[in-house]
């Protein structure tokens, strides 16, 4: 047998054969430097993008034989991992700036009080706006939400109080998470065939966006609900009951209480989650460019759809329509982010004291 | 105010595993009876099926008879929901509802039964109660703070005196100092000799010095090894049980022998 | 010392009944409080099933003109004989999703391990909260980008690799002069299914048992080396479900497809022409509010062939996390 042999070290202290810590920022300096002269040899105006792949690659590169050299092949392979898997998130981070970007710069000039009062009614283009798609926007999604709610929380009561284990329960967990990846056009589809078949074809209006979105929702509200509810220790249904305390009214006056923040919270991301969704109701609710407060009888238009349309139906001057599209994407990011934001907080500000 | 209870011939299963055999045991009013034994010897489901808070758990049943002065808990026609209203329990942990405030708390069993009282009557209940759970004085000036602010002493307080405002016969107590800490447990156990005067009081406990101090009577469980049921092995005057058992096992495991 | 307990009877509560254990008028008042809700609830669990069923119904009944109808009448009232027409739609779905795929996953393990074993703890947290902040981005919003955006930037790309990458098959054809091609719509794609997978990816990261990590970096691993000897095995079938929920959610999405790329009907696997081959949901979501008659039932029809697609992938994604959950003994 023969023995293991270690890699020597080069030196008795723990910090001998180590990059020195400022080697990674100059490296990326450098890299960025070397990309950009590249990157000038090869185009007029240097693009931002080949700049830092150029830099990127070549610090990688730089790195790993520097790595190598100093501190050995495990440790370069180390340092490469780290620098893949922090790249991968900056990565990420791009598509995000520039999303949020480009809506704030080219949908700020718009989003003035023309945009929120005026509908497209008679607009050909310049001027008009989107009121009728915020309020068309508001009506379905809350009659969506008025559907979705009691159903999703019963569900979830169910799930968390009555079935656990049992064969319905499992069925019906397994078929939400089901109807959680739904294509949001199929249930367009289906909102659009229940409405053809009950009202003859062709019938599109509000309430049939409602139940497009209802069945994009309800799963994200049952899982939500579902989970919180088993967050709500056992003791205190068990202190309830021993309090001589019927089982529904503990459910409603202790479980709900003790889940409310987190429960209001999951049903505004619910919210936030479908109010963005724009195929199922340019299907089911379909287009029209006039205000329409009646859910049951015409088109409605929906802020999304307002956006898909202005930028796919563009007049000969394409500029005020592109503007409009900007303008409504920026609003239904706002409304979607403020959602968000405010379901974080309420999770958070409202969560019930625990302990001391 | 404080009734007996008769168990006979007490077999409690969880699905098919029985987890306690052949209990009979008389539950004398206005006296403390503690339950001991090593972990896992049935006594806390047994001490749950004397309210059938153990129906909360799935696939538990019970064979047998549990007579609360005579009436069968599990006769046809007794509602357990009913049952709980005359059996109160007190838990492991503390537990009072954390969306409520003391007050709240202490007339929870009231409210969430849907009686309606005057508010001089509630202010009444929750100060007895209170009294009774020797809180008052502690929490009196704050009555509408939270309840999970207190102590886990002064919330496991607060936890009886929301079980005694029900007026129950009977309070079942499921090792309720376990999660306290040595001053808060004295507290508690100066509580339960003088909840005695009025209730009759079942206490499960580990520790065994506990159940000298507090108890009247002490009845001893045993399991003969895993997946056996719980049996009671012998029951009497603590005294008794703690000074000359009339039982080898008994002695054994009180000396610390074994458990 | 304490006084104890005066003792009167709760007579004022209505229903506290007599005093013994029989249950009275109240008590079964009350019972049908509790049997009510629990029926309610049982009612609301039943009604998803009795949903999902309908979906599948209705798809299936409005659909089912086209599936039956002879190839003569819908090369005349429809878009043409049924199979044929949806083949190349199918392909592209199938074909734009998994481009899309090919570049999130390795994107999303990376940011997942970033924020589970790199970031320092204090702000992972919210790097997880700035993932999410892609997923509240609408799809309308990044078909928007794509196609005004993301495609003005790309296209020199494009250009460039059709020009000295062409011997590669993917890159060749005629490059397209937009940039609006299969290639950008999957990138957009790929944005889109970034956080659902990321954020899958994260969660079984951090099951990872910790034990082992430790046990590997106390045996002298790296970082890396812990990750490839303690996490990752233990990840993969979770992994595995999360590039699955990505599929089909990238299967299922409509409208960055629809606004960013200008689809045909050509099956082909070059990715940077103007000639792509479009998805299903960007089909119907393009054709459906022009649509009629028999032309509006085989646009169900695909939407039925789309459902199915996404079902099975997603019950197969489910499957494998709940066989991941049985034998890994998490939950």
């Amino acid at each position: 047998m023969s023995a293991v042999t270690l890699r020597p070290l080069r030196s008795d202290t723990l910090t001998a054969g180590r990059l020195p810590r400022w080697s990674v920022p100059v490296a990326i300096v450098g890299s960025l430097l070397i990309g950009y002269l590249i990157a000038d040899g090869l185009q007029e105006s240097p693009n931002l993008a080949l700049v830092a792949g150029l830099g990127f690659v070549l610090f990688l590169v730089t790195m790993e034989v520097a790595t190598r050299l100093v501190e050995g092949r495990r440790q370069a392979s180390d340092r490469r991992a780290t620098h893949l898997v922090t790249a991968a998130f900056v990565l990420a981070l791009v598509p995000l700036g520039s999303v949020l970007w480009e809506a704030i710069s080219q949908g700020i000039g718009r989003l003035d009080a023309t945009f929120f009062s005026y509908s497209m009614r008679n607009v050909v283009g310049a001027g008009g706006g989107a009121a009728h798609a915020i309020t068309g926007t508001l009506w379905i999604t809350g009659l969506a939400a008025l559907i979705s709610v009691p159903i999703g929380l019963m569900t979830a009561i169910y799930l968390a109080e009555y079935g656990s284990g049992n064969r319905t329960a499992k069925a019906i967990t397994f078929f939400v998470d089901v109807m959680t990846g739904i294509p949001s056009i199929v249930a367009g589809l289906f909102a659009y065939s229940l409405m053809a078949m009950i009202f003859g074809p062709g019938s599109v209006f509000g309430f049939s966006g409602s139940i497009a979105l209802s069945v994009l929702m309800i799963p994200v509200v049952v899982r939500s609900c579902e989970e919180l509810l088993r967050l709500v220790p056992n003791e205190l249904r068990e202190a309830a009951y021993a309090l001589g305390v019927p089982k529904w009214i503990t459910i409603v006056r202790i479980v709900l209480p003790t889940a409310i923040s987190g429960l209001v919270s999951g049903i505004i991301l619910a919210i936030a989650r479908v109010i963005g969704e724009t195929a199922p109701l340019m299907i089911a609710a379909g287009f029209t460019a006039s205000l329409n407060n009646n859910l049951l009888d015409n088109p409605m238009m929906t802020l999304p759809v307002f956006v898909y349309d202005s930028y796919a139906h563009p007049g000969s001057d394409v500029t005020p329509y592109l503007d409009r599209a900007w303008a409504g994407a920026l609003t239904l990011i706002l409304i979607v982010m403020l959602l968000n934001l405010i379901g974080r907080l309420v999770a958070r500000r409202f969560a019930p004291k625990t302990g001391r | 105010m404080s009734k007996r209870i008769d168990v006979t011939d007490l077999n409690v299963y969880y699905g098919k595993f029985r987890a306690v055999e052949d209990v009979t045991m008389t539950i004398e009013p206005k006296s403390v009876t503690a339950f001991i034994g090593p972990s896992g010897c049935g006594k806390s489901t047994l001490l749950r099926t004397l309210n059938r808070m153990h129906e909360v758990i799935n696939g538990a049943t019970v064979e047998g008879e549990v007579l609360l002065d005579g009436e069968n808990l599990y006769g046809p026609g007794v509602d357990p929901v009913r049952v709980r209203r005359q059996i109160g329990m007190v838990f492991q942990r503390p537990n009072p509802f954390p969306t409520m405030s003391i007050k709240e708390n202490v007339l929870a069993g009231i409210t969430l039964n849907n009686a309606r009282l005057p508010a001089a009557r509630k202010d009444e209940i929750v100060e007895n109660s209170l009294r009774g759970a020797n809180l008052w004085e502690e929490v009196k000036n704050r009555l509408d703070l939270p309840g999970s602010g207190l102590s886990g002493g002064q919330q496991q307080r607060l936890c009886i005196a929301r079980a005694i405002a029900m007026e129950p016969e009977v309070l079942l107590m499921d090792e309720p100092c376990s999660a306290l800490d040595p001053i808060s447990t004295l507290a508690i156990e100066d509580l339960i000799g003088q909840l005695k005067n009025t209730y009759t009081i079942v206490i499960v406990t580990h520790n065994m010095q506990q159940a000298a101090r507090v108890s009247d009577t002490t009845a001893f469980f045993n399991i003969a090894g895993t997946g056996a049921p719980g049996k009671l092995i012998e029951m009497g005057d603590t005294d008794k049980i703690f000074s000359t058992p009339d039982l080898k096992v008994t002695e054994d495991y009180i000396s610390g022998r074994f458990g | 010392m304490t006084r104890p307990v005066t003792h009167e009877t709760v007579t004022e509560s209505g229903d506290q009944g007599g005093p013994g254990v029989q249950a009275t008028a109240a008590d079964d008042k009350r019972r049908v409080g509790d049997s009510v809700f629990r029926l309610l609830a049982t009612g609301s669990g039943l009604t998803i099933l009795v949903i999902l069923a309908l979906v599948a119904a209705f798809l299936v009944i409005q659909g089912s003109p086209a599936l039956l109808a002879p190839a003569e009448t819908l090369k005349t009232q429809g878009y043409g004989e049924f199979a044929a027409w949806v083949a190349p739609f199918a392909f592209g779905t199938v074909w734009a999703a998994i481009l899309a795929l090919a570049m999130a996953v390795p994107v999303a393990i990376g940011i997942a391990l970033f924020i589970s074993h790199y970031a320092p703890r204090a702000i992972a947290q919210p790097l997880g909260y700035v993932i999410d902040l892609l997923a509240a981005v609408p799809s309308v919003v990044f078909g928007l980008w794509g196609t005004s955006v993301l495609a003005v930037a790309t296209q020199p790309l494009y250009l460039w690799l059709n020009t000295h990458l062409s011997w590669i098959p993917f890159f060749g054809g005629q490059a397209s002069g937009t940039g609006r091609t299969i290639l950008t719509a999957a990138v957009v794609l790929a944005v889109m299914v970034l956080p659902i997978t990321t954020s899958m990816c994260r969660e079984v990261f951090l099951q990872a048992p910790r034990l082992h990590e430790e046990a590997a970096l106390a045996l002298g691993a790296t970082r890396w080396e812990m990750i490839r000897m303690a996490v990752l095995p233990f990840a993969r079938p979770g992994i595995v479900a999360a590039v699955m929920l990505g599929l089909g959610r990238a299967l299922g999405e409509t409208m960055a497809v629809a606004m960013v790329m200008s689809g045909g009907r050509n099956i082909t696997f070059q990715v940077l022409t103007s000639n792509n081959p479009n998805t299903i949901a960007a089909t119907i979501a393009q054709n459906f509010p022009e649509a009629f008659g028999l032309k509006t039932n085989q646009l169900v029809a695909a939407g039925l062939i789309l459902f199915l697609i996404t079902l099975v992938v997603n019950m197969l994604a489910r499957w494998i996390v709940a066989r991941r959950a049985e034998y890994s003994g998490a939950n």
